[in-house]
């Protein structure tokens, strides 16, 4: 452990966090495999994603306390070492994913042993634990290259968790998903190689510096490219989203749940790390105009993906293609680069996850009574099924971005951010990609108030039990609730946003 | 009585406690019944609690609750938003009674969920009548459009569907897309969203930009039926009637013009309109409206979509009023939104009260239906001159001011406009009345068993008198609202 004068029996607890923060899942991953039994494992993952959110409130909690916690690996300093290095930033992404894993667990029991053949539950849970401590990793920390290890390992038990899904599409999806996030995977770690190569330092902190003094040399672009499209790849930002619709309509329901609320956020978190901490000091983003394609690029998600999500006729994979269209909105907001448009974005990485958790554990408990999520197999299914079907519909006008919920907030920063840069047109964009939910979220309540019930919903006797209900409207409780006193998350979203930004273009402060 | 500080949340915290009690009591509907109406009069009760302490010289208010940073809910009373308050609080007491009997009379499915959001709906619109500012207001302003939906698709069928994309789309379309970009950019301007006697934006903007900020507000404000977007009006008549009398009549046509009012006189002030021009198309647009909806109210067979489209045509005249930007014009403004509320929801009431004894929904249906039905083709005839502005009809009032206060300023068009809409009034309003007195029965019916009907159900018809004599009452004693329009027009 870390070097000095420790006292005997001073083991602090809270210096370990940041450590604990990633070994706990990793820890309870491999105990998972080794029990074998279905219920233990689930129990197993329970316990650490109810621990994961103390630890990761915790953390944000020192960063407003006392700064930047740097946290040596193994006792080795960095830049030799690997650092973890929290800040504001990513302490408020570490919550999200925590929080999000924690009110997902409760609902998972039962979806899963819908999903999942008894003998491979346990190994299922691996994969959740495993994916949890890969998106926790590339969040807390400071090196270049162990990002890529956690992402790596974060997307092949990914790709595990999607194929076990519950017919034979869902191979096919992480099959696709698998080619796609190897090759963003491979992008990225070029990208980290070229800057490796051109600075000898793999540390985030270093690089920053660094790369300031080396100016925009060629290589320096080439690896913001390579990084750019890699982590596009994992983020599924227009135009390299294909994996993500397949596979959150074929993944297992609670898979889809856990993925969609955190995994892309997390890529994106990256993104944004390396465009400002890294990249800030230089001013390299917006003086090569990567600022306007990521721009373009995002109004493009926010307008084609929406339209497309109309069509669908499945409601999971309707949801998925909304998804691609709200990563639009996020980075949009960094594409702004300013306090307000960062917050924005930052805020809509919790608003989002809170919606979109609360539609996909919806379609999960949909699935799960009738055995399907086709929109005409739902026909009058609000009958049944009414709690659940509340909830999707209040979750659904929050995705709308009504006032009152967390939609509406995003949507304020972000057009906000519009007329403070003078462009006030883009406000009318947002509200106008944002109109069209109303289409795909008003096509299902037609469906599933309006029409008569199919023989199949005809069949369905009761809800879903309250340990998947409670979940779901907690998430919509949270919908409403940070929407009408936002203080919490924007605030934390905004103290983020300064975290970023106060790199930008300040050369002096890399490399401490 | 309740506190002064408490009284304005208590409020309108009353109708929204109300919903989730009435949903409790969705198995016995007498109980339920019973709960709405209790909400509907201790609503009306507290209304006028804090209309004693306001015109008492205290001003009660609620919040600010910060949303955001710069983003409060808050409340605060003024003199247009007690009388929006007074009105529909008022109205919803008569209209819960005539709901009971309608819906009982035409045995109608999902009464729970009808008598819930209707509750809802009523928390919108106070929500909306004590906003202090535009946030606030924009926030029970979508709350009351999707309140409302429910209500709108209530038959679900097939023309309920189609009525309930027109009218959400409609209505949050122009809210989502033109008023809110429209409010982030006056925040962005004037730092500010609150409500202020003399407006936020005096010296913010160029009067080019104060133009662009004007169509979109007055667009924006759907409910306001501004024409070319209005159709979600008529769409909006599949709906049950009293959802047509109380809210499309009412609570959210009233919503609109109500906003339209606040947002020329509190948002930009009349001064500013007045420097600067920005609002003179409205004018033009308003009067268009007026004329062109009463145009297409004559060509509607079908009573409730003629009723419709003449109160597109009459929230244009209040529209038309507060686009003269004069202190009369404003006065003459409100004194119309309570004018025609009470007018227009007994003609709602009526065409209600028709269909639930004969089954009608025809104009031309209607021969002779007055022999009949005296009661209720009587309080339909009050309506009617009311609408046309004959005295002693409270319609007389509003329309008195605004052609006063356009020939003193000499606006010609606007005179022109109001006297020639009045003939139209007569000519869709008067031939309704004549069949149904002294116009022959129709020989054979389609179907035969709703001949020997006569009036309708007591509730119904109790409801649609207490609403015609409401409509008399107002001409004699329209102290209560005069002294509130005279409040606001700072007379």
């Amino acid at each position: 452990m870390a070097a000095g004068p420790v006292e005997v029996g001073s083991f602090n607890f809270m210096d370990q966090l940041p450590a604990l923060q990633v070994a706990l899942p990793m820890f309870a991953a491999t105990l998972a495999a080794v029990v074998r039994k279905g219920n233990i494992a689930w129990l197993i993952a329970l316990m650490t994603s109810l621990s994961m959110p103390i630890i990761a409130v915790l953390l944000l909690h020192q960063t407003f306390e006392q700064g930047v916690i740097s946290y040596e690996m193994g006792g080795w300093e960095p830049p030799i070492g690997i650092e973890y290095r929290v800040d504001t930033a990513n302490a408020y992404v570490l919550v999200i994913i925590s929080i999000i894993a924690a009110i997902v667990m409760p609902y998972a029991k039962r979806v899963v042993e819908a999903d999942i053949p008894a003998e491979h539950q346990s190994y299922y849970y691996t994969m959740y634990l495993m994916c949890l401590c890969g998106l926790l990793g590339i969040t807390i920390t400071g090196d270049a290259f162990n990002a890529f290890v956690f992402l790596e390992i974060s997307s092949l038990s990914t790709y595990a968790m999607i194929a076990m899904g519950r017919d034979r599409r869902a191979l096919m999806a992480a099959y696709q998903y698998l080619i796609m996030g190897t090759v963003g995977a491979t992008l990225y770690v070029i990208g980290v190689g070229l800057l490796y190569a051109m600075t000898g330092t793999l540390n985030f902190n270093d690089l920053s510096g660094r790369i300031a003094d080396l100016g925009p040399q060629r290589p320096v672009l080439a690896a913001l490219a390579f990084i750019t499209v890699g982590l596009s790849l994992k983020i599924a930002l227009f135009p390299l989203h294909k994996w993500l619709p397949n596979s959150y309509a074929y993944a297992p329901s609670m898979a889809t749940v856990f993925l969609a609320a955190t995994a892309t956020k997390v890529a994106i978190y990256l993104l944004v790390r390396v465009y400002f901490t890294i990249y800030g000091p230089a001013d390299i983003v917006a003086s090569h105009d990567v600022d306007t394609l990521v721009l373009i690029l995002s109004l493009a998600a926010m307008f084609v993906a929406s339209f497309v999500a109309c069509f669908q006729l499945n409601v999971e994979r309707m949801l998925a293609f909304s998804s691609v269209a709200q990563i639009g909105y996020i980075t949009l907001g960094i594409s702004f680069a300013s306090q307000t448009g960062l917050t924005g974005g930052l805020v809509h990485l919790v608003n989002h996850a809170f919606m979109k958790g609360a539609l996909f554990m919806a379609t999960g408990a949909l699935m799960l009574r009738a055995g399907s999520v086709k929109l005409d197999d739902l026909a009058g299914i609000a009958r049944k099924m009414p709690i659940t079907m509340a909830a999707f519909v209040l979750a659904g006008l929050s995705l709308i971005g009504v006032p009152g919920t967390v939609g509406f907030v995003s949507k304020w920063y972000l057009a906000s951010a519009s007329f403070e840069a003078g462009q006030g047109w883009l406000a009318f964009a947002i509200m106008l990609s944002s109109l069209i939910a109303v289409i795909y979220i008003g096509r299902v309540v037609e469906v599933v108030y309006f029409r008569e019930p199919s023989p199949a919903v005809e069949r369905i006797t009761k809800e879903v039990p309250v340990s998947m209900l409670l979940p779901m409207w907690l998430m919509v409780v949270a919908c409403f609730y940070f929407g009408i006193n936002a203080d919490l998350t924007a605030n934390t979203a905004a103290s983020a946003a300064d975290v970023f930004l106060s790199a930008i273009g300040n050369a002096s402060t890399g490399g401490e | 009585m309740l506190g002064f500080e408490t009284i304005l949340a208590v409020t309108i915290a009353i109708p929204f406690i109300g919903a989730f009690a009435i949903a409790a009591c969705g198995r016995i509907p007498n109980l339920r019944e019973a709960v709405t109406l209790t909400t509907a009069l201790l609503l009306f009760f507290s209304v006028f609690n804090v209309y004693d302490y306001f015109q008492g010289g205290l001003s009660p208010t609620a919040g600010p609750f910060e949303v955001l940073p710069g983003l409060d809910i808050a409340f605060a009373v003024e003199p247009l938003g007690m009388m929006f308050a007074i009105i529909a609080s008022g109205l919803w007491i008569i209209n819960s009674i005539y709901s009971i009997g309608y819906m009982r009379g035409n045995n109608e499915p999902r009464q729970t969920t009808f008598y819930v959001c209707f509750a809802i709906s009523i928390f919108g619109v106070m929500g909306i009548a004590f906003a202090a500012n535009l946030f606030t207001f924009f926030l029970f302003y979508e709350i009351l459009s999707l309140a409302t939906y429910p209500l709108v698709t209530h038959k679900q069928n097939q023309d309920a569907k189609i009525g309930g994309r027109i009218y959400i789309g409609i209505l949050l379309g122009t809210s989502m897309f033109l008023m809110l970009p429209a409010i982030i950019w006056t925040a962005s301007l004037a730092g500010t969203l609150d409500f202020a006697e003399g407006g936020i934006l005096a010296g913010k903007a160029s009067p080019e930009v104060l133009t662009v900020l004007t169509v979109l507000f007055m667009f924006g404000v759907g409910k306001a039926a501004l024409m070319p977007i209005h159709f979600w009006l008529p769409a909006a008549m599949v709906a049950p009637t009293p959802v047509s009398a109380l809210l499309h009549a009412v609570a959210v046509v009233k919503a609109g013009v109500f906003a339209v009012v606040k947002i020329l006189v509190y948002v930009f002030g009349i001064d500013l309109l007045n420097e600067t021009g920005a609002a003179d198309w409205l004018l033009y647009a308003a009067g268009f409206t007026v004329i062109a909806a009463s145009l297409v109210a004559l060509r509607q067979d079908n009573l409730k979509k003629r009723l419709a489209y003449s109160t597109v045509s009459q929230l244009s005249y209040v529209i038309l009023a507060a686009a003269i930007l004069t202190p009369i014009s404003i006065a003459g403004a409100a004194l119309h939104i309570a004018a025609h509320a009470i007018s227009k929801i007994t003609l709602f009431f009526a065409a209600g009260s028709i269909y639930t004894a004969a089954h009608k929904t025809e104009i031309s249906q209607l021969g002779g239906i007055g022999r009949r039905m005296p009661w209720t083709m009587t309080a339909f005839a009050i309506g009617a001159f009311s609408m046309i502005g004959v005295p002693p009809t409270a319609g007389f009032l509003g329309k008195w001011f605004m052609l006063s206060a356009a020939m003193t300023i000499e606006q010609w068009f606007a005179v022109g406009v109001i006297v020639l809409s009045t003939l139209l009034n007569t000519a869709y309003f008067l031939p309704i009345v004549y069949k149904a007195f002294m116009g022959k029965e129709e020989e054979h019916h389609d179907d035969g068993h709703h001949e020997d009907h006569g009036e309708a159900p007591l509730p119904i018809v109790m409801a649609l008198t207490a609403t015609a004599a409401g409509a008399v009452l107002l001409f004699l004693f329209p102290n209560l609202f005069f002294d509130l329009a005279s409040q606001l027009a700072g007379l």
